[in-house]
């Protein structure tokens, strides 16, 4: 086990996690991680099938890279990461179908979710096969912790309950918790990242991008037409 | 390592046939290519093709009886569900073969119709222009453009006779086709239950259609405007007459010492245009283009058996 995770198989898994998270650093995945959100269970199921998709996907393009035409890389890319996403829908219908209901299209939306397609073209075109299942698991893992904190919080200030169970009793139900309608919508998951991505940058200044405009008083505006 | 040996084994036993030569000849040769050249390039294209085609297909085989088993078991569970029989424990095949009896009925003219009514899949028939009908614009307040001639009602049976009637509801909401069930009661008028098994409206808004609490609202009622006349003489909707839908979704909660509040549901606070929507739909499935006319001969058949 101890040569399994070497230093860079070990760099490749827990770097995602938060030094180089593919949702607040990379800003990738935004879509699903508004779109699922909205429940535990459907976030943790969501977050398990594209973990899976990516690392099955990465370790696949990685063992054809040499002899992927690079005309046709991304259609290569993209044939591979779509079926491997229309089997994951076909065992969800099968073994999960409550849950497959609830996810509806998203499942089907993994094929465009761009941390697939990110780690494919950035990490599993130049390495071998098992360093690039592990860096799609590692980037799955990255995209699930930030998945599960904001349906955590929409969850429990939305309706209430953690994964179905009632942990704030609703003023509807009798109870005196009156809940956030916001936070059962899409723009709610917008906030939380932002607060999230602002958390992160505090902890870690390095991830602070540089500031590529510098916001003008109107008195100095006649010195620049730029904005 | 004996699967290696074994496929050696495999290898060399293929080594045998001259077409399995040819092909390894030719492939080594593709690989051998660069990159960049056309045929290699057509090559692995539609070899990858091949392969992810007969993956993705096998997965699609292999699983899908037991996709089609858990969708008929969702279906029966909404049955159960709407029926009221649905208890943790409950077994949903055993009690779905003894109280439930699925019917075809002719919605034009109310009549039960002849035919396999388990096999039949209404929302496929409802997509077939042999099967179905286009509704008029002007009538088409659910939204859903085509219905099925033929409707698949459920029978709750208790003791041999009728308890309630389901019948499967359509139309559109806010972003969504809701698809529903309501059971109506053995007198053709009484809501019992309403169900929607498949919708995707806001979830902790218009989703709330399957908050329990929402449906219970719906219990006792009542479907058709009672006539003053009829209410008079036989203290409820004239047997034979087939009325209008008075039941609707209002706005805020019903206060239920007003006149018409047997026919009011609370709307679903945040969700204005899918409770419009509900209102719509279960209007339109038990008007005269819906269910009106079968209600209608349910009602007489009681009328005429009492």
């Amino acid at each position: 086990m101890s040569e399994f995770l070497n230093d860079e198989t070990k760099k490749v898994l827990v770097e995602p996690l938060v030094e180089n998270n593919p949702i607040t650093l990379q800003v990738l995945g935004i879509c699903s991680a508004l779109a699922v959100t909205s429940q535990m269970s459907t976030s943790l199921i969501m977050a398990l099938a594209l973990t899976m998709v990516t690392a099955c996907s990465s370790a696949a393009i990685a063992a054809i890279r040499n002899h992927i035409p690079s005309s046709i890389r991304i259609i290569v890319q993209m044939i591979i990461i779509a079926s491997l996403v229309i089997v994951v829908d076909q065992l969800l219908k099968a073994f999960a179908y409550e849950i497959s209901k609830q996810l509806s299209v998203f499942v089907g939306l993994i094929i465009t979710n761009c941390i697939v397609m990110g780690r494919a073209e950035a990490y599993a075109m130049k390495n071998p096969p098992l360093e690039s299942f592990i860096d799609g698991i590692g980037n799955g893992l990255g995209y699930s912790l930030i998945l599960v904190i904001v349906a955590f919080f929409r969850e429990i200030f939305g309706s209430g309950k953690l994964l179905g169970f009632e942990v704030l009793k609703l003023t509807k139900d009798g109870g005196w918790y009156d809940p956030n309608g916001l936070m059962l919508l899409p723009p709610s998951a917008f906030f939380i990242i932002g607060l999230i991505i602002w958390a992160i940058r505090e902890w870690k200044p390095k991830q602070r991008e540089a500031i590529e405009f510098k916001i003008m008083s109107i008195s100095h505006g006649e010195h620049g037409g730029h904005h | 390592m004996p699967k290696c040996e074994k496929l050696n084994k495999v290898c060399e036993k293929l080594e045998q046939y001259e077409s399995y030569r040819k092909f390894k000849a030719y492939a080594d040769k593709i690989l051998a290519l660069g990159n960049d050249s056309l045929e290699k390039t057509i090559a692995i294209a539609v070899s990858l093709c091949l392969v992810c085609a007969v993956f993705v297909s096998m997965a699609a085989v292999a699983l899908k009886p037991l996709q089609i088993d858990n969708k008929e078991l969702d279906m029966k569970k909404n049955i159960l569900d709407v029926a009221g029989l649905l208890q943790a424990d409950t077994n949903i095949e055993q009690a779905f073969a003894e109280k439930i009896e699925a019917k075809l009925v002719n919605l034009e003219t109310g009549d039960y119709a002849d035919g396999d009514a388990n096999a039949y899949d209404q929302r496929k028939a409802a997509k077939d222009p042999a099967q179905s009908v286009l509704i008029s614009k002007d009538k088409d307040i659910a939204h859903i453009r085509f219905k099925a001639k033929l409707a698949k009602v459920y029978l709750v049976k208790e003791g041999g006779a009728t308890k309630s009637i389901i019948l499967p509801i359509n139309g559109y909401g806010l972003w969504s086709t809701l698809y529903g069930f309501l059971s109506v009661e053995a007198d053709g008028q009484t809501v019992q239950s309403i169900n929607f098994y498949d919708q995707a409206e806001t979830p902790g808004l218009g989703g709330e259609v399957v908050n329990p609490n929402w449906r219970a609202l719906w219990k006792g009622k009542k479907i058709y405007a009672e006539t003053e006349q009829a209410s008079s003489d036989k203290g409820s909707l004239g047997e034979a007459g087939v009325g209008e839908p008075a039941l609707s979704l209002i706005k805020g909660t019903v206060d239920s010492s007003k006149a018409g509040s047997q026919y009011q549901v609370d709307g679903l606070a945040g969700a204005t245009l899918t409770s419009t929507g509900v209102t719509n739909l279960v209007r339109y499935w038990t008007s005269k283009e819906g269910f009106a006319p079968y209600l209608a001969k349910v009602r007489t058949v009681k009328g005429a058996k009492s």
